[in-house]
């Protein structure tokens, strides 16, 4: 024990003094994930808020041909701008993309809605194009109203109910809370943790193997009158100690970034105060030792320090797997779910930030389940680290 | 006191080590002597426990280096090729690690440190840490280290590798003093002229076999070379014409 003590001292003082772990650990994870998610919603914010408050220009070929129009969809905040000359102008105009969205009306527009026949109007949009595509139907659900406004005024015109045209009022209720509505969004927070974690004792766990290798001290290491075994667990604790340190801090930095982000105006309110902070560190830290014995193994087999960063790199990928499958496949938690590690940690991370009640027993074996695999393979490590390959 | 009978080790169809059998008593210098690739490291590897034989047997002290490897390695003490150095401790942290990893009394770490680093002359460096040392400082702290827990046996791999003419001269006068103390050093290189001016024994090594193992006089009489480089080069074809 005092052996396995005495490596796990020498190794956090040695890592405190490189400047590059103590940056991936303290500094990379901690903040890449804040700045990413800040971008990402500060990007759907600005866009969900453009839509409704932002006067929109909409072209118009034949402007003078429905002055009525014209001030109808200015009461929905629809400027019509002179457009095009002709109505090929205007196609090929959209697909130059020089305007998103032109509005056509011909000339026999006036004629036919004097006459009562239904008003060719035409609205041409590239439909492919996202941007595009919310300008076309912010026009579309306008030119419905007008359409809706003109019908019922015709039927009172002719002395009928206009409510004979609904004879269905369809009300859409939403049972997601702001929260849930959060939640999806919030959901690639719980990769941030995992990878924040795992890049805390990326160096450490190269260092292990690969780098003592490569720098010519494992050879004298093994030498000493101590086992690989104590060697080894002294290693993967000291990672497991800077893999905490960055959990724990990138935990904090979103605690503290989410304060400063506007998801009120988005319908969020997502739950992360202290309790659910100190709560995922807690559901987080199974995983610590598991990612550190994976990271420990995988640079076992490598003959270089390079060689292990890029193997490591696709460890950093191979969490995501499983949480990208449920979200993709948008599944329900299961009991099932819960004994594969990473996945178990993000669905019951997505329940505490929605404010959701947590399954105990999911909880029990989400930890139980992943304490496992993480002893399961520090014990394959130390195998390995045992073997005469090991010198390369 | 060092025993080897009859190694073999093959690192799949390299049979690097064929057989080799040698004796380093207390209060001697053996070196091992012989060209790149003739099982030098091999042999030692198998001597400070990282690797184990396929064949034969090595005791240290009486003790199996297999069987009873951590044993073993508590009587001795190891300079490895091109041992490296933990770049961000000094030089003082990089032994003190290792005196604690021998079991040393936390007590008496700070005292036996500062004694190996007196007798290795490396008090001008040891308070920086190891990053940008040179190759002759290097030498010094891995050598510190390999010998802070007062080894009975010393086992030197190519130690002279890269040092310039001052820093193998006091390489020299440390082991001419680990001698007196009674210690067995062994030591391997491929400078014949540094063998001689330090060993008493020699044993020279080509093909993973032993050529001849004896004393420099011994040597001269049995190849019929009086210029020990060619006693050298007689005894290496020895090996390599059967």
């Amino acid at each position: 024990m005092r052996t396995i003590f005495i490596v796990f001292v020498k190794e956090i003082l040695d890592n405190l003094r490189d400047r590059r772990t103590l940056g991936t650990a303290l500094i990379m994870g901690p903040v890449f994930g804040p700045v990413l998610f800040a971008f990402v919603i500060n990007l759907s914010l600005e866009r969900s808020l453009e839509d409704a408050e932002r006067t929109l220009e909409l072209p118009v070929v034949g402007r003078e041909l429905a002055p009525n129009l014209v001030s109808y969809l200015k009461s929905k905040n629809i400027d019509a701008v002179a457009g095009p000359e002709d109505r090929a102008a205007a196609i090929s105009a959209v697909k130059t993309g020089e305007h998103d969205v032109v509005l056509l009306i011909p000339d026999i527009f006036g004629q036919q809605l004097a006459d009562s026949v239904p008003a060719t109007i035409e609205l041409v949009s590239d439909q492919a194009d996202t941007d595009a595509d919310r300008i076309a139907r912010r026009t579309y659900r306008a030119l419905r109203s007008y359409n809706r406004e003109l019908a019922a005024l015709r039927l009172y015109a002719r002395g009928v109910n206009p409510t004979v045209l609904r004879p269905l009022n369809i009300d859409e209720v939403d049972v997601s809370t702001p929260s849930g509505r959060s939640a999806m969004l919030l959901g690639m927070m719980s990769y941030f943790f995992i990878f924040a974690t795992l890049m805390g004792g990326m160096y450490l766990a190269i260092d292990a193997t690969a780098g003592e290798r490569e720098r010519g001290s494992l050879e004298p290491l093994l030498s000493l009158p101590v086992t690989r075994d104590q060697l080894i667990l002294g290693k993967i604790g000291a990672t497991c100690v800077f893999m905490a340190l960055s959990l724990a801090l990138s935990l904090l930095s979103f605690h503290i970034a989410l304060k400063f982000m506007p998801l009120e105006q988005l319908g969020m309110t997502p739950n992360f105060g202290p309790g659910v902070v100190l709560a995922a560190f807690l559901l987080f830290a199974p995983f610590i030792l598991l990612g550190a014995a994976v990271m420990t193994l995988v640079a076992s087999f490598t003959k270089s320090y390079r060689e292990a960063q890029t193997w490591l790199s696709v460890v950093l990928i191979a969490p995501t797997m499983p949480i990208l499958i449920v979200s993709l496949l948008t599944l329900r938690p299961k009991t099932e779910f819960m004994f594969v590690p990473s996945l178990s940690q993000h669905l019951l991370l997505v329940d505490m930030v929605k404010n959701e009640p947590v399954n105990g027993l999911h909880v029990t074996i989400s930890v139980v389940s992943t304490l496992f695999f993480g002893a399961l393979l520090t014990w394959i490590c130390a195998r390995l680290y045992r073997r005469e390959g090991l010198l390369g | 006191m060092i025993k080897v009978e009859g190694i073999h080790k093959s690192f799949g169809k390299v049979r690097a080590v064929r057989g080799v059998s040698f004796h380093a008593p207390d209060g001697k210098i053996t070196g091992l002597l012989g060209p790149n690739g003739a099982g030098k490291s091999t042999t030692l590897r198998v001597l400070y426990t990282v690797l184990k034989p396929d064949a034969g047997s090595a005791l240290i002290d009486g003790i199996d280096v297999v069987s009873e490897a951590l044993s073993a390695r508590r009587r001795i003490g190891a300079l490895p090729h091109g041992s490296g150095l933990y770049p961000h401790l000094t030089a003082r942290e990089n032994i003190a690690y290792f005196a604690h990893l021998c079991g040393l009394e936390r007590s008496e770490v700070n005292d036996r440190v500062d004694e190996i680093i007196r007798l290795l002359e490396i008090e001008d460096f040891a308070e920086r840490r190891t990053k940008g040392f040179s190759q002759g400082q290097r030498t010094k702290v891995s050598l510190a280290r390999a010998l802070v827990h007062d080894p009975q046996n010393v086992l030197l791999d190519e130690p002279s590798n890269g040092l310039d003419v001052m820093a193998t001269r006091s390489l020299r006068r440390l082991i001419l003093k680990l001698k007196d103390s009674g210690r067995c050093v062994l030591f391997s290189s491929h400078v014949m002229q540094e063998v001689a001016a330090l060993c008493d024994n020699v044993c020279i090594i080509a093909n993973g076999q032993v050529a001849i193992d004896d004393s420099i006089d011994g040597i001269r009489k049995r190849t019929g070379c009086d210029d020990l480089e060619d006693a050298f080069v007689r005894a290496i074809r020895m090996v390599g014409d059967e």
